[in-house]
């Protein structure tokens, strides 16, 4: 089984967006290895809370790495050391005794800090308004099966279509730019014969207001690929970069 | 305009130049090249380009070319700065797979400015410059001399060592800026990064060799002949 | 008193009353439609897709949820599935076997009107899915894919890789996008309703917390729909989210509303077993492993205890020393049974000391044969998210030779263990999905009405967006037809003032206790008490027990709670002490209801009620009825039984059987 493990945990408060914000340091003993990275802050938590403080606010919900709530940047990698894992499926037993464990929350001018290590992520429900989505009213659609799609495109959209929308890219981004974010979407749209009649439209539309929101420009580190847990590829960026020169070309 | 305020037109002006400057440095490494083969060649094509009309307007178009490529890369940086936020992250850890020239392209291109001025100083200065006010004689050789301020340059192991680090500092910016401007344009996808970035690899490598070969060969000319 | 309760189910027969109701129902015409205003609480699949609708029918719709996006609802975490009549494989499918399986499936307790509609909208689902881009999995031919699933003898499963919930929430969350872009929905994220508001017997607006602000906020509509999920929390340990809670359920329930079937309440079978009592959640392995896996425990006892001392591993015992106690049980379904007889099986096995890890309670599911069969490639394919996953949170792989015996190889075993996952009862509904308040609906998992006492694998995706998208748009408007002449309603109206103090007041309360203990460990207690004695195998004396412990988690959540911080601006604490409250409540409204049921059907297991073989034995006689309770204006007191007696007009009730 497991071995339990003690180490020292760096942890950002931050007592709302225009605080100055700072580290408190914690000792933490005895965890086990099996027990997740929000578990440990839970523990945390309880301890806090037990001597009359306040709790450490952080994101979390689904716990299973897929809702993209949860969105701590530990020991300098958002998400933590594992690749393809989101923070909430990052276990204790990575971590050695003695390490010191450095918790920060996703730092960009798009994602403002709310408390501790919770930050504002509307930005991307914005640019998912501007035009991350069909045109198709409920009700309307003719038969499931009446456009093929070949398997291969069906599943490159499917790759794309697994972003969920952490913010580990932006997070990850020396340039604090969402274009994995919005590639993954316009991508997974503009492969699909659904998505083609507004495909230039929308990679139009979902850029200007990344832009518009502060976002900066790709220089193509590729660190957003890297740090992504569902392992979203840039190749979508050359996608869009693709469609929206087309678009401009054709203006 | 979209080439100014949108982030993707912003880099596809810093892809085009980056390229057509990409055909310069290779046109100027062959033109090079000739000076190893023969002086004489070489002084030929210094005539060429002296300060005709064509090699004038050329002139004028590269820099521009450069003055684009600069003023843009700045400007992305203080955009990016901006994005980024207020607040730094106190550790940082950089994956695998992030080539540490791709963070890194402003340093390295502030580094190529600086060689690109000391290459004008030595180079441009004294021989199109010298022409176009009239004053052949200006660097002390003749304007066409070409042959003469290689042999002049390269002969100083401080300005020999200057110019390596340049190229080394080019070698950096061109792997990662040559693939990028790729990316940037479109033309890539899961397949194609590994093959752009190997033809960036062998491209820029051949490029900076080509460049670094005249300078050693003349740098130890000079040692034989002791000059400077 | 004797209520009547009209289910409103419309005239004729099965297959036609929709298309009737549909033919005769109430319209609003689009200039009203922009005089009118909707609350939609909840984002989830229910609530996204009838945002999303109703705002693109020209209703102003203001949609709430507790997230910081609308995508972070739960029914992202739906991994296998969802289920339509297309019939695409040719396997003899048909709308009316979908809803006979669903009936079935739910142990002849659902109503058959509701069941059948979503039965017959279920292949718009799919069309209205695709249309949007979900990009569902597919053949090479370019046609839709599909597996099959538990308690189903058809491959009706459309699929999305492991992702099928996300997939359809992003879809929902992309059309709902889209309205919010054109302006016909105000979204407000990081809120939670605490109150419904009653106007004159009609729900009129909700009273909202902002979590971010710890305001309370006031808003009024000519309806409300709640959305927002089941209270599988209660028991602490769930699949569900954390944040996942029944607070506006309960709220509705305290106003009136009844709350319906509360003791229905699934548990998966394939969940990674608990390890620790740190542990803040259980994770779901998709029900789809079944498909592959072969689920077993050893049959010898002396192998079950050598595994439980950790001395043996599941690889070291034979093939005929194993005992794939389904395949043995349920010949006909194998290890393809629904959840609630899977999870059943599970546990006897366990409570007779054949359980395989440190608690002795944990089965294997085994890919050894299927590996062999098919080869890893083919397998990794399938499930190598799944098997990552496990190992990620166990240290195990599953897909790694471990042992050869006899020239049989064998692969590290899942271990797997029921766990609470879903709830088929809620908010009591008529077919309209309306409440028993005027005004008020719930759609989505917070209802009560598609599952009867068991809802079978990959068919809450497809009630969550029947509801949404091809329901409720329609049936709402059959009220709002009369309400186009009441002009919009102000938040200065006394009922939003009380409704408002109302919940001030508790959180002062809760504020102002001071205790000692936190939330968490509270809600942990709680946990315990909810699984041990109004788990799985339930009897009248441990839900006794059961409700006389809640009593003292009750008060000692009334003295012994500690809030840190003040109640201005955001406080995690105080919004988890909120929900714990109504967990609470909810809690014993569970114990009520299965201590009533003196039955075993679907998720409802009374142990004295049940078969010489050990299967569910149902009552017709005496509880073939939807047992709605009423609050009685105190959480002290006990609530009111009310029952709506079940018709079945199209399918014949027996009992179910899915050994031949």
């Amino acid at each position: 089984m497991d071995k339990n493990i003690s180490f020292t945990l760096k942890v950002w408060r931050q007592n709302g967006p225009k605080d100055k914000g700072h580290f408190d340091t914690f000792q933490m003993k005895d965890i086990p290895g099996d027990t997740s990275f929000l578990e440990m802050l839970d523990i945390l938590n309880e301890q806090l809370v037990e001597g009359g403080k306040e709790p450490v606010v952080f994101d979390h919900d689904c716990r299973e790495g897929i809702c993209g709530m949860c969105s701590l940047y530990i020991n300098g990698h958002p998400h933590g050391p594992a690749t393809g894992a989101t923070t909430c499926q990052i276990y204790m037993r990575r971590f050695k005794d003695g390490d010191v464990i450095t918790v920060e929350p996703w730092r960009s001018a798009g994602f403002p800090v709310i408390k501790d290590l919770m930050v504002d992520r509307t930005a991307y429900d914005k640019i998912m308004q501007a035009g991350g989505f069909v045109s198709v009213r409920t009700g309307a659609p003719q038969d499931a099966n009446a456009i093929l799609i070949p398997k291969p495109i069906a599943d490159e959209a499917m790759d794309a279509a697994s972003c969920i929308g952490c913010g580990a890219c932006v997070a990850a981004c020396k340039n604090g730019s969402a274009m994995l974010f919005v590639s993954a979407k316009v991508s997974q749209l503009n492969l699909l014969p659904q998505g083609k009649p507004e495909a230039l439209r929308r990679a139009k539309a979902m850029l200007s207001k990344m832009d518009e929101l502060g976002f900066g420009n790709c220089t193509n580190t590729r660190a957003c690929e890297a740090e992504c847990p569902k392992c979203v590829s840039i190749s979508n960026i050359a996608r869009l970069n693709r469609d929206f020169i087309k678009a401009k070309l054709k203006d | 305009m979209w080439l100014s305020n949108s982030s993707i037109g912003r880099k596809v002006v810093m892809s085009v130049t980056g390229i057509a400057l990409v055909l310069f440095l290779t046109f100027h490494m062959a033109m090079n090249c000739v000076a190893l083969v023969s002086g004489e060649a070489y002084n030929m094509v210094c005539e060429f380009l002296g300060a005709n009309w064509y090699a004038l307007v050329a002139t004028v178009g590269l820099a521009a070319l450069f003055v684009i490529h600069i003023i843009y890369a700045f400007w992305l940086t203080v955009q990016n700065r901006a994005a980024r936020g207020s607040e730094r992250y106190a550790v940082t850890s950089t994956p695998k797979n992030v080539e540490w020239a791709s963070q890194n392209m402003l340093a390295l291109g502030v580094i190529v400015i600086l060689g690109v001025a000391l290459h004008l100083f030595n180079f441009w200065y004294k021989m199109q410059f010298a022409e176009i006010i009239g004053n052949p004689m200006m660097g002390g050789l003749h304007a066409a001399d070409g042959y003469g301020y290689i042999l002049q340059t390269f002969g100083c192991p401080v300005y020999f060592v200057l110019y390596i680090v340049w190229l080394v500092a080019l070698w950096f910016h061109l792997t990662h800026g040559f693939w990028s401007a790729m990316q940037t344009l479109g033309w890539n996808n899961t397949l194609w990064i590994n093959r752009w970035k190997c033809i960036s690899n062998i491209y820029s490598t051949i490029v900076v060799l080509g460049f670094m070969l005249v300078a050693v060969v003349f740098f130890l000319k000079g040692l034989c002949c002791g000059a400077c | 008193m004797t209520k009547i309760i009209d289910s409103k189910i419309p005239e004729g027969p099965i297959a036609e009353k929709w298309t009737n109701y549909k033919a005769h129902q109430k319209l609003v015409n689009p200039a009203n439609k922009r005089r009118l205003d909707i609350i939609v609480v909840g984002t989830g699949l229910a609530g996204a897709s009838a945002a999303a609708s109703l705002g693109e029918m020209g209703f102003r719709v203001f949609n709430f949820c507790i997230q910081d996006s609308p995508r972070r609802a739960h029914s992202i975490a739906a991994q296998g599935g969802i289920n339509a009549a297309k019939n695409y494989q040719n396997d003899g499918d048909s709308v009316y076997r979908l809803f006979y399986d669903t009936v079935k499936g739910g142990d002849y307790r659902a109503r058959e009107a509701n069941v059948y509609r979503l039965a017959e909208v279920s292949n718009n689902i799919i069309d209205q899915c695709v249309a949007q881009g979900v990009p569902f999995a597919r053949e090479y031919g370019g046609t839709l894919a599909n597996r099959s699933f538990g308690g189903a003898q058809v491959s009706r499963t459309f699929y999305a890789k492991g992702q099928t919930g996300q997939q359809l929430l992003l879809g929902a969350y992309s059309a709902l996008s889209r309205q919010v872009g054109a302006g016909t929905v105000k979204l407000y994220t990081r809120y939670e309703m605490e109150d419904v508001v009653i106007v004159d017997g009609r729900a009129r607006g909700i009273i909202a917390k902002n979590l971010v602000t710890g305001k309370l906020e006031r808003f009024a509509a000519h309806a409300v729909v709640i959305a927002t999920g089941g209270y599988g929390n209660a028991y602490f340990l769930s699949t569900n989210a954390m944040a996942c809670n029944c607070t506006a359920a309960m709220a509705c329930y305290r106003k009136g509303a009844w709350f319906a079937n509360p003791a229905y309440v699934q548990i998966h079978p394939t969940c990674i077993p608990v390890h620790g009592d740190k542990q803040s959640k259980l994770t779901l392995m998709s029900e789809s492993l079944r498909n592959d896996g072969r689920i077993w425990v050893p049959k010898k006892i002396e192998d079950a205890k050598a595994l439980q001392a950790g001395t043996k591993k599941g690889s070291d015992i034979p093939e005929e020393d194993r005992d794939y106690y389904l395949e043995r049980r349920y010949p006909a379904f194998g290890n393809l049974v629904p959840r609630d007889v899977a999870s059943r099986a599970a546990k006897e096995r366990c409570d007779k000391g054949f359980g395989v890890n440190n608690t002795g309670l944990a089965v294997f599911l085994d890919f050894s044969e299927s590996i062999e069969r098919l080869g890893i490639d083919v397998v990794r394919q399938r499930y190598g998210n799944l098997f990552d996953m496990y190992e990620e949170i166990t240290d195990v792989n599953p897909g790694q030779l471990a042992n050869e015996i006899k020239g049989v190889k064998y692969y590290n075993p899942m271990m797997i263990y029921p766990a609470i996952h879903y709830t088929m009862g809620g908010i009591w509904v008529d077919y309209e999905l309306q409440t028993s308040i005027k005004g008020l609906f719930a759609i989505g998992e917070c209802n009560f009405s598609d599952h009867g006492a068991n809802r079978l694998g990959a068919s809450a995706l497809m009630q969550g967006l029947a509801d949404g998208y091809f329901v409720l748009p329609y049936t709402i408007q059959n009220y709002l037809a009369d309400q186009i002449t009441v002009p919009r309603f102000s938040t200065d109206l006394p009922e939003f003032a009380a409704a408002e103090k109302a919940v001030q007041d508790k959180i002062d309360h809760l504020m102002n206790i001071k205790g000692k203990k936190s939330v968490d460990s509270i809600h942990k207690e709680l946990g315990h008490v909810m699984w041990e004695y109004v788990g799985m195998g339930r009897t009248a004396e441990g839900l006794k027990t059961g409700l006389a412990k809640l009593k003292e988690i009750r008060k000692e959540f009334e003295t012994q709670l500690f809030i840190p911080g003040s109640k201005e601006g955001m406080n995690v604490e105080l919004d988890k002490a909120i929900r714990l409250q109504d967990f609470i409540t909810m809690g014993e409204l569970i114990a009520y209801d299965a201590l009533n049921r003196n039955e075993s059907c679907g998720g409802h297991f009374r142990e004295e009620y049940q078969t010489e073989e050990g299967e569910a034995k149902r009552d017709d006689q005496n509880f073939f009825y939807v047992a709605c309770w009423e609050y009685q204006g105190s959480d002290e007191k006990a609530p009111t039984l009310l029952k709506e007696p079940l018709v079945y007009e199209a399918i014949k009730v027996q009992t179910r059987n899915y050994k031949s």
